[in-house]
């Protein structure tokens, strides 16, 4: 068994984005064709260079010819591709070995997702035929789970868990206060956080991300082509995948502390870019903040703090976005809301601009300045004791 | 309620002297399913071998007694299972004098009989005292004094009968339990009967039960009877049916699983809103999410052990218990080398837990919380009859067969957890 990851193999060239928001204006095709002409623009290519297209969609569309009506392609392979909620970051993965293989010169990734036309709240897959035995929980409820066990295994009391996710939720609200594209602009207090109507076990409203239409998308290529396209090519460093077996709903031993996929997944991926050190060598990190505990935990999965003291670092601000390491500088999920498609991208999105320094002052972290040189951007998908892992490290420069 | 009366009474019974029934017999007066057998659910539940027939006995509340006369006075083993909810219009009589029970009963002939039927008789009526159309929720009654006049004759005939058949005289019955469609009526016959003691026929504190009601008398009757005394049962309904039972010195030795005494202690009020709710008499503002689809019939088939018995797998090699059961061990070295792992019985420690306060349930909020079962196995799964305050990590939890929701006419049927109190 080997990861050997694609170090420096590829570049992503052009980016686009679009604003995260209740899009009752725009169709999932409007979306796709306003982040896809943002790419080609940013990468100042047109329709016809790109060879191939991957097509990121959890549940707006089946198949590639959504993308390829929409964008009215001529003859190009388009791959839809669907993993829960790291599907926007599979794409772009599957993209990337495309081009290291040697297989096309040119790619490009879109993620999309148009979740409010359904009329329902939250994210709802749809259902697939089972003999209903299967539970009915939101996700909240099953992430809810971590607060009491969380604190429970590491003796931290009531109070000072919820000033830690109050934390959390308040940060990102914070940073998304400073990024236009984000759904939620406005900065928020802990009373704000702690006063709202509680949704699962102890997690009120703001402890949740938002629920959003959106659409993103990337040009990449080998990295030796880089420089044809752009000045300021981001290189991909490590590229890691685990879709988890569902054992921690099985398994006793599994206590709700962590997500062993997502640790796992760390691993791998740091192996695949030369992380001896995350804590130290880590400028940033896009993570999945779909709930605040969630991201309690990834500091620790992502070995950002030591077991049962992420919530120490969470309120010492070490991740706040002038932080030692800031996460979710651009406001995560909390801020964007998820549209699983897109989401996985707009992380990356965030992590080419930062890495770029195309950020506006405001939203600018120091600690690329200070001699960091890695962003990371990480989805899960599913539930504790099974789901997806995806973590990406970018960088500006070659090794 | 059918299926939970089932499992206590085969749990009742000592497997070394007796072997399990080779027939269900099954009666309500308030069927989940018409067209479709209701027994059949029940059987599956158990785990009963579908050799095992399985049968409905007709959606009226005399349906039981005939069931019970059928069992006790025909050769074979037979599993007697009543379970009635009483529903009404809100503010009426039924409503406010209704209960939901379901009772069960093992009949056998073995050292393991309690109780041995020594004769009985029927008087049939047809006349209108109550009625409902199928599919109503509410029961029509015609007149009161009437019924009781008619049904206090029916029954003082019948008992004049049975009492022949067993060849006893009134004063050599102990007990008499009467099941009856209002507590007025069974006291009326109850005191003209002339037996030593009258058993509490459960109707100020758990209610009219229908169907149930002559499992629930009865049940009451012989946990509270000593052995060698004779009880008689009579059932009220559309006429009148007397059984007579003497019960044996195997009683003495006999305990229930569950008493009804200690039933009664465990119960906790209920709000009249969440009531009415459940009863469908008001509609609740569904969280704003897809309502559940309806279960595939196909797949439900194709794990019939698992969801109706809960039955799991256990890796043969590592003794790892699957929930629901799996093919391939955890390691995924190995396929298709387990064993069943039969997990109803089996209690369970929680180890996290949460409330849903937006996820669709037929009684929101969902307590939900990830059940550690003893000797291996996890399920993250509903709590039911749990208020939040109770729940705790390392709360003791136990399982029970419920209804999850209906989609499609479609009830879906599965297991949720209790906590075990006290």
């Amino acid at each position: 068994m080997a990861s050997h990851g694609i170090r420096d193999q590829v570049a992503i060239v052009g980016m686009g984005c679009t604003n995260f928001v209740e899009n009752w204006g725009a169709s999932l095709d409007d979306m796709m064709i306003d982040a896809s002409n943002e790419a080609y623009a940013s990468a100042g290519v047109n329709k016809d260079d790109v060879d191939a297209y991957w097509f990121g969609t959890a549940q707006s569309a089946m198949s590639g010819i959504a993308l390829a009506r929409a964008l009215q392609l001529q003859n190009k392979p388009v791959t839809r591709v669907e993993n829960y909620c790291a599907t926007g970051s599979e794409a772009l993965r599957q993209a990337s070995y495309a081009l290291a293989a040697g297989a096309y010169d040119l790619c490009m990734v879109v993620g999309a997702e148009k979740v409010k036309d359904t009329g329902f709240q939250g994210l709802n897959a749809n259902p697939i035929p089972n003999d209903g035995t299967a539970r009915t929980l939101t996700a909240a409820a099953m992430f809810s789970m971590i607060v009491p066990a969380y604190g429970n295994k590491f003796g931290v009391d009531e109070d000072t868990m919820r000033a830690a996710l109050s934390h959390i939720a308040v940060k990102n609200h914070y940073n998304g206060a400073r990024n236009s594209r984000a759904q939620f602009r406005k900065e928020i207090t802990v009373e704000t956080v702690e006063k709202a109507p509680k949704m699962a076990g102890t997690l009120g409203l703001f402890d949740c991300a938002g629920v959003a239409d959106g659409s993103a998308a990337a040009i990449v290529c080998r990295a030796e082509d880089a420089h044809k396209y752009t000045d300021k090519p981001i290189y991909v460093k490590a590229l890691s995948f685990i879709a988890g077996n569902g054992g921690g709903l099985t398994d006793p031993n599994y206590d709700y502390t962590t997500f062993p996929e997502i640790a796992a997944c760390a691993v791998d991926a740091y192996a695949q870019a030369g992380v001896t050190n995350a804590r130290e060598q880590v400028a940033m990190a896009e993570v999945h903040d779909c709930f605040t505990p969630t991201e309690l935990l990834l500091m620790e999965d992502l070995q950002f703090s030591a077991r049962g003291t992420a919530w120490r670092d969470v309120l010492d601000g070490v991740f706040d976005l002038d932080g030692e390491l800031p996460v979710n500088p651009d406001g995560g999920l909390k801020s964007f809301g998820h549209p699983t498609g897109a989401s996985g991208l707009r992380m990356m999105f965030e992590a080419f601009l930062q890495l770029r320094g195309e950020v506006p002052e405001e939203r600018k972290i120091h600690s690329l300045a200070e001699g960091r040189k890695l962003a990371l951007t990480h989805n899960l998908g599913g539930y504790p004791g099974e789901m997806v892992s995806f973590i990406s490290l970018l960088g500006a420069e070659l090794d | 309620m059918g299926v939970e009366a089932a499992r206590l009474a085969l749990r009742g019974v000592d497997a070394s002297k007796h072997s399990g029934p080779d027939a269900l017999l099954f009666g309500t007066a308030l069927p989940a399913y018409a067209d479709k057998t209701n027994a059949t659910a029940i059987h599956a539940a158990l785990r009963l071998s579908s050799s095992i027939p399985a049968f409905d006995m007709g959606a009226s509340v005399g349906s039981t007694a005939g069931a019970l006369r059928l069992g006790l006075s025909t050769i074979g083993d037979r599993l007697i299972v009543m379970s009635d909810m009483r529903t009404g219009l809100a503010g009426s009589a039924d409503e406010a004098n209704g209960g939901d029970a379901a009772a069960a009963f093992v009949i056998g002939e073995s050292d393991a009989v309690v109780a041995e039927y020594i004769g009985g008789a029927s008087i049939t009526e047809e006349f209108i005292d109550r009625w409902r159309t199928p599919g109503d929720i509410r029961s029509k009654v015609w007149d009161d004094k009437f019924s009781e006049l008619t049904y206090v004759a029916a029954g003082r005939q019948a008992y004049k009968n049975a009492l022949e058949a067993a060849g006893l005289s009134a004063d050599q019955i102990d007990l008499v339990a009467v099941a009856a469609p209002t507590a007025r009526i069974g006291s009326a016959l109850a005191s003209k009967v002339g037996a030593a003691k009258v058993v509490d026929d459960l109707t100020a504190t758990i209610g009219c039960t229908g169907a149930a009601q002559p499992g629930l008398v009865l049940a009451n009757a012989l946990e509270s009877a000593e052995p060698g005394q004779t009880i008689a049962l009579v059932v009220l309904a559309d006429g009148a049916d007397v059984m007579i039972l003497r019960t044996t010195p195997a009683l003495a030795k006999y305990t229930p699983v569950r008493s009804i005494a200690k039933q009664l202690e465990s119960g906790a009020p209920l709000a009249y809103g969440r009531f009415l709710s459940w009863r469908g008499m008001i509609n609740v503002e569904p969280p704003r999410r897809p309502e559940p689809a309806r279960p595939s019939g196909t797949a439900a088939a194709r794990t019939t052990d698992w969801k109706f018995g809960f039955v799991g797998s256990r890796d043969s090699q590592t003794g790892d218990v699957f929930l629901p059961p799996m093919r391939v061990s955890s390691d995924g070295q190995r396929t298709d080398q387990m064993e069943d792992a039969p997990m109803a019985d089996v209690q369970g420690t929680i180890a996290t837990f949460t409330v849903d306060r937006m996820a669709y349930s037929p009684s929101p909020p969902i307590i939900f919380a990830v059940v550690d079962f003893d000797g291996g196995g996890r399920l993250p799964i509903e709590l039911t009859d749990t208020d939040l305050e109770e729940v705790a990590i390392g709360g003791r939890v136990e399982m029970t067969f419920r209804r999850l929701f209906t989609a499609d006419g479609i009830h879906n049927y599965f297991w949720k957890g209790k906590l075990i109190r006290g």
